[in-house]
């Protein structure tokens, strides 16, 4: 992949990223978000944020799959917008939800098991998001950057149980990501079972011509 | 002299032309992708929408406001738009999407439809819907309507009270609940083809909810006939309870000795229980109940003791611990 290829293609993510958010402000200057907007904000920005932290985890299988290892310089990009849509989605329920009250946000936060666990997924992509340029990975190192990073499994796995738990009857949906994602996480641990563990190794075969 | 930029700008031409061609195509690229995106979201996104063309209801009476309002047959808040009752619905035959209950509902047959009742009466009968309607004279009815999802309306019904039925039928002394039960046919009704719910829908009252003149059933909204969305061609509305409690398109009402199962609750007990009065001091055990989303509002309204009721029905529950028994 040329570089300047690589440009085109961030600038088609942008580009579509960005799209859903057009139509959102779109329809609600046109009074076109239907019955309910508030809540059509609230679970559209919240919908986007889930689809983005799936297609940041689909990049590393999807890398090893077909070999294209340049798909890595995108995942930041998509990481960033699960973030922003993350911090969308609470602003919508700050404001439309909780009518920009600060206690009663709070309270409620800690009283609904399913916002303690959107919360969490939202604080775990902070520190993400404040590491996520060159400069930082540079000054943390590759190893604490990977090991920091993480987080995102928290990020996606906590944002797909705070979905699940909040619907009434109909998980379908929910379910859908539930199994997008243990697919992905899934080929992870496969990769990792299947992968010799370099730990492990090591002594193995250090040990016979160390051994005087 | 040449000018040397001269020279090689006509090298360069045809570089020039192909950076064009590939500009170009990119841009065609981005556009074309960004429609699709945009296609994409509009069909994961559809926003319900359409007018309501149901019969007019004849010879409608008015509630008189001087003492309706004491009686809260008129509730003096904004009404919600037609658009609104009929495009945001809980309709679980249908869909499970509020937004896709319209659409999926559109062509629902009504005609030949009937409602048995039946039970602990002298007069069990099967009605013909003309014949049920026919009972008393269908009123209006300004109620608010609270969900259990901390979202309300306030909608004009067309009705009248389910005493005036009941009494036709001569409930006998052994009758303490009165049980209703929703259309079984999921070739109708598609969301019953799903098991997101034990069909058929069944709700429950209790003899005195289901005595009282605020408790209607319904077969009308705006002066019209029941669009399918909202439970054509007959519902109940109980507007001190939760949306939940007011049953839709009942083919059955059965007076029982026994609290009859109820569909909500017996889906979730903790969460739904067979009173449902709507309470902001008992929150549903996910989400606050203190407050609500009014439809076509832009702040939330306090929810109110028994939905703005409490004058008169609270004391229906007079020494009831209603967080035991929500």
């Amino acid at each position: 992949m040329k570089e300047n290829d690589i440009r085109f293609i961030k600038l088609l993510i942008l580009v579509n990223g960005v799209v859903p958010l057009a139509l959102l402000i779109w329809d609600q200057s046109h009074n076109k978000l239907g019955a309910n907007p508030q809540n059509f904000l609230i679970l559209t920005t919240g919908m986007m944020t889930l689809i983005f932290l799936v297609l940041t985890m689909a990049v590393t299988p999807l890398r090893k799959i077909t070999g294209w290892n340049w798909l890595i310089q995108f995942r930041r990009m998509l990481g960033l917008y699960a973030f922003f849509y993350g911090c969308l989605h609470f602003l919508c329920f700050f404001s439309l939800d909780r009518g920009f009250s600060i206690s009663s946000t709070l309270t409620e936060m800690v009283k609904r098991k399913y916002l303690i666990v959107g919360s969490t997924a939202l604080i775990a992509m902070i520190p993400l998001a404040v590491t996520s340029t060159n400069a930082m990975i540079k000054r943390l190192g590759g190893k604490r950057w990977r090991a920091l990073h993480r987080l995102a499994y928290v990020a996606v796995i906590a944002g797909v149980i705070h979905y699940y738990m909040q619907v009434k009857a109909d998980v379908r949906q929910p379910l859908v990501f539930a199994v997008v994602l243990a697919v992905l996480l899934g080929y992870r641990l496969m990769e990792y079972w299947r992968r010799p563990k370099p730990v492990m190794a090591a002594p193995a075969t250090a040990n016979p011509k160390s051994g005087t | 002299m040449k000018n040397p930029n001269k020279i090689s700008s006509r090298d360069v031409t045809p570089a020039d032309v192909y950076f064009n061609r590939r500009t170009f195509i990119r841009a065609g690229i981005l556009a074309a992708s960004a429609v699709a995106t945009g296609v994409a979201y509009r069909h994961l996104n559809p926003v319900a929408a359409g007018k309501v063309n149901t019969p007019v209801i004849p010879g409608i009476t008015k509630p008189n406001v001087a003492t309706a309002d004491a009686a809260g047959f008129r509730v003096d808040e904004p009404e919600t738009s037609l658009e609104d009752i009929t495009h945001y619905n809980n309709f679980y035959e249908f869909s499970t999407d509020k937004e896709g209950v319209a659409p999926a509902a559109e062509g629902f047959e009504t005609k030949g439809w009937q409602v048995s009742v039946e039970g602990l009466v002298k007069k069990p009968r099967v009605f013909d819907l003309d014949d049920l309607l026919k009972i008393s004279p269908p009123e209006e009815r300004i109620y608010r309507m609270r969900c259990v999802e901390a979202w309300s309306m306030v909608i004009p019904w067309v009705g009248f009270s389910l005493s005036k039925l009941l009494d036709v039928v001569e409930p006998l002394g052994s009758a303490h609940y009165v049980a209703f039960e929703t259309l079984l046919d999921p070739k109708r009704m598609p969301g019953q083809r799903s098991d997101v719910l034990d069909w058929p829908y069944v709700e429950g009252l209790r003899m005195d909810e289901a005595m009282h003149p605020l408790t209607i059933l319904a077969s009308g909204i705006y002066g019209r006939a029941l669009p399918p969305q909202d439970g054509a061609p007959i519902r109940l509305v109980v507007p001190w309870k939760y949306g939940f409690k007011g049953i839709k398109s009942v083919v059955k009402i059965k007076l029982v000795a026994d609290q009859p199962r109820t569909t909500w609750s017996a889906y979730a007990p903790n969460e739904y229980g067979f009173y449902a009065n709507v309470n902001p001091h008992v929150d549903h055990p996910r989400w606050s109940q203190a407050t609500e989303q009014r439809i076509g509002e832009s702040g939330r309204r306090p929810t109110l003791m028994f939905n703005g009721y409490e004058e008169q029905v609270g004391h229906l529950y007079a020494g009831m611990d209603l967080r035991t028994n929500f």
